[in-house]
């Protein structure tokens, strides 16, 4: 083979894995991004069941239920809606009535939402960011201000 | 001992830094062997400057100093000692001081081993090293200053935060800087003989053993930081994509191809702009790793909190040393002359395969991170890029990497014989495809997939067998001289096919893990028994405790399998006092490789305990590959040829010369 010749091979095969990597990262990219979503957000857009979703906000004082199978019951609330969370599993250590949560699961066709992952930071002095954005547009938390 | 010490070290270090920058590549650019001379001393000069700053932040923890405010937000009297040193770094301002006292090591290395070099590209290495010191201690000086006093310095701290008192902070953090900033010397070597415009197979030779330091450091750091993720997060995950795992996973993939570029590039004479690109990436990677965790744009475990000025700063700092070594790069590389050709069927067209899945793999990574910041910005939408994106495009773009793994060395340089290698692979493949039916038939039939999975990683393991005895000629020549043979053959050639079986245990841990793991999530009384993958667990005790800065509720479990009792395991809640924050200690019991994971939960109200149990099937084999891997590489940079001090290349060890693989031409 020529030199062109071998050059010519290199650049295909490069050309190739660079489009096979791009098409790949397109097609994981538009089916595995997951949207994060305020409570007053999925309120007024009214969510569809099944959907993936991060919900993010602070845990509403007085609503968390623990159950004896290691289920839990809590309200995620932004200060413009409430959204009832059902997890089975262990919480996080820093989770906290009054405190900022990030819960990733499905919609439920009543207007639940079932968590399969919940986050609470590993810092009590820092909030989660979408949170703290989602709390700033509703007006209930500002810059600076304790979250505790 | 005076903080204010500490900070005038580092004023006076930034002094030389400047120096150390200016004077070298300036007598470089005259040719005044005078001025080139000078890198040397005032790259030492940097390093005892800045370590004498890192011992006085030590001492003031040590001391529980609390006029100091980086002492008081991150330090308690009451913390043991081990803990008081490792603060130093788990807080923003000391882990940003542990970086530069990291890079001024590696300069301080390269000015005394660097003995061998090139007078001007020693200079203009030093010169580029020096750059990066001034960056990052006006960073530190201007925004993070580590040295800021208290008046009047209260009479207590506020303890570290109680995930990071534990054994990995003395670990983690220092190895993967170790990784991260020893890229900083290929960095500088690149710049360097992009200003020299001259690069040769020299050049990769004088590069090797650096890249192979920072990429064995960065595996094992990395590997450290998912051990501890794994026993310190209690939920028993070893790798969550978590935007700054993946920041150090970039740099990994590319110094991966820096490392077999860099082979090519001093055997063949070939790929050399393509190396030098790498090696910009590499630490351009690493960069960007320091920004993603260090400015706070991304929510993170790793983030701490901070204020957005930093964030700007870091950026400026990104922008110029990559676009300006970018920039650079674009302007001399067409000046750089080509050399050595090959067919696409060789070691060299192996290894330009395994550059360009890995640096693709890198890109992948890069995009999924990259992107929700992007989406953001642009339309305000925000998302989450999880592991289903990263698994699916890791994934499938490393499988082809590993599978062609163990064909790779078994090619002849410039042109090779596939179907040989493949004869020769035979036995590995044979046993591989053994395993996997084995493994499918103990899973009792289901998908194939993790099966397939295990006989790939054996015949990885195998082929690095395969390897070695290859060139040792077993089964070809009498078995004395293949003995010879074997204890003669470079430790290169061991290094790397120890790295590679590395990969395939790393493997068998996570394809056993995340295919066969069991999970039990319940509740437990006093007495009261579940299972969990085979093992019966019964909740023996549950005691309190007080430790010297935290108290403890310790839930004791009994183990039994087929109704022996084997042993015991005991998780506990913890609550740091000083911030009333709690932990989960998670319980893990070793048997062989695989292991039992228990992290307890919250109380119930009918009196019982939550509970978290895994059974992990050889899970520990993630990380002992990571440490084979690491191994393979430290072996390789003890080989004489790339001895950073020897002073030529040219006198060949004195043993029995090993073939070059033959094919059969």
């Amino acid at each position: 083979m020529t030199r062109k010749g071998r050059r010519l091979v290199l650049i295909s095969a490069a050309l190739g894995v660079l489009g096979i990597a791009a098409g790949l990262v397109l097609f994981a990219l538009n089916d595995t991004i997951v949207f994060f979503r305020a409570p007053s957000e999925i309120a007024a857009e009214r969510t569809a069941p099944g959907t993936r979703l991060r919900l993010g906000g602070l845990v509403k004082d007085g609503s968390v239920v623990r159950q004896d199978n290691a289920h839990v019951r809590f309200v995620v609330t932004d200060g413009g809606a409430d959204i009832a969370v059902a997890y089975a599993g262990i919480l996080p250590d820093l989770f906290r009535e009054g405190q900022g949560v990030i819960a990733e699961g499905v919609m439920e066709g009543d207007g639940s939402f079932r968590a399969d992952t919940v986050l609470a930071k590993h810092d009590e002095k820092y909030m989660p960011k979408e949170v703290a954005d989602a709390l700033k547009k509703q007006g209930v938390w500002k810059e600076g201000e304790a979250t505790q | 001992m005076n903080p204010e010490i500490g900070q005038y070290a580092l004023v006076l270090a930034l002094a030389l830094a400047i120096l150390q920058t200016v004077l070298p590549i300036w007598g470089a650019r005259v040719g005044d062997a005078a001025l080139m001379r000078t890198g040397p001393a005032l790259a030492i000069g940097f390093f005892g400057f800045v370590a004498l700053s890192f011992a006085v932040l030590t001492a003031a923890y040590v001391q529980s100093d609390f006029s100091v405010l980086n002492v008081v937000e991150n330090s308690h009297s009451l913390k043991p000692m081990l803990y008081k040193i490792t603060g130093v770094w788990g807080n923003h301002e000391g882990s940003m001081l542990l970086w530069v006292l990291v890079l001024a090591i590696f300069g301080a290395l390269v000015a005394v081993f660097g003995s061998n070099l090139p007078a001007s590209l020693k200079a203009n290495v030093l010169g580029v090293q020096g750059s990066i010191g001034v960056a990052f201690l006006l960073f530190i000086l201007l925004t993070s200053n580590p040295f800021t006093r208290v008046v009047p310095p209260p009479a207590e701290g506020q303890d570290l935060n109680p995930i990071l008192q534990d054994i990995g902070l003395a670990i983690h953090p220092p190895l993967l800087y170790l990784g991260y900033v020893g890229f900083s010397v290929t960095f500088a070597f690149a710049v360097a003989a992009l200003l020299d415009g001259r690069i040769d197979a020299a050049w990769a030779r004088w590069v090797r053993p650096w890249a192979l330091a920072a990429w064995a450091f960065l595996t094992v750091g990395i590997a450290m930081g998912s051990y501890w993720a794994y026993y310190e997060l209690g939920w028993g995950g070893w790798w969550f994509w978590d935007p700054v795992e993946n920041a150090s996973l970039m740099p990994w993939f590319a110094g991966t191809a820096l490392i077999h570029s860099a082979v090519v590039m001093e055997k063949r004479d070939a790929l050399k702009v393509w190396t030098i690109l790498l090696a910009i990436l590499a630490f351009s990677l690493s960069l960007l790793g320091t920004f993603l965790v260090r400015s706070g744009v991304l929510t993170s475990v790793h983030a701490f909190a901070t204020d957005p000025s930093r964030g700007v700063f870091i950026l400026c700092i990104l922008i110029f040393f990559i676009g300006g070594s970018l920039a650079l790069y674009a302007f001399r590389a067409p000046m750089l002359r080509q050399g050595g050709i090959f067919a696409p069927i060789s070691r060299e067209g192996a290894l330009v395969l395994n550059n360009l899945l890995l640096t693709a793999a890198a890109a992948a990574v890069l995009i999924g991170t990259l992107f929700p910041l992007a989406l953001e910005a642009w339309n305000g939408a925000k998302i989450t890029v999880g592991p289903p994106y990263f698994n699916l495009t890791v994934g499938a773009l490393m499988l082809p990497v590993v599978f062609a793994m163990p064909f790779g060395p078994l090619l002849a340089w410039k042109r090779g014989d596939l179907a040989g290698a493949a004869q020769r692979l035979m036995l590995a493949f044979g046993a591989g495809i053994v395993i996997a039916a084995i493994c499918l038939y103990a899973q009792g039939g289901g998908p194939a997939l993790a099966p397939l999975g295990m006989g790939l990683a054996a015949f990885i393991v195998l082929g690095a067998v395969v390897d070695i005895a290859e060139r040792a000629g077993i089964g070809r020549v009498p078995a004395a001289s293949a003995i010879a043979r074997l204890k003669g053959l470079p430790r290169a050639a061991w290094g790397a096919a120890i790295a590679h079986a590395g990969v395939g245990i790393c493997l068998f841990g996570i394809i056993a893990e995340t295919s066969w793991n069991a999970e039990r999530i319940t509740g437990v009384k006093l007495g009261e028994s579940f299972t969990v993958g085979g093992y019966e667990l019964t909740l023996a005790r549950v005691e309190p405790r007080n430790g010297p800065n935290y108290r403890d509720l310790a839930g004791i479990f009994t183990i039994r399998r087929g109704g022996v009792e084997i042993g015991t395991v005991e998780s506990s809640k913890r609550v740091f006092l000083a911030r009333n924050m709690p932990t989960t200690e998670a319980g893990i019991r070793t048997f062989w490789f695989s292991q039992l994971y228990v992290s307890l939960g919250d109380e119930l109200p009918g009196g019982g305990i939550g509970v978290r149990a895994y059974w992990k099937p050889l899970v520990t084999l993630i990380w002992l590959g990571s440490v084979v891997m690491a191994l393979g590489g430290v072996l390789s940079l003890s080989d004489r040829r790339l001895r950073v001090g020897a002073p030529k290349p040219a006198k060949k060890p004195k043993v029995v010369p090993t073939p070059a693989p033959v094919a059969a031409e």
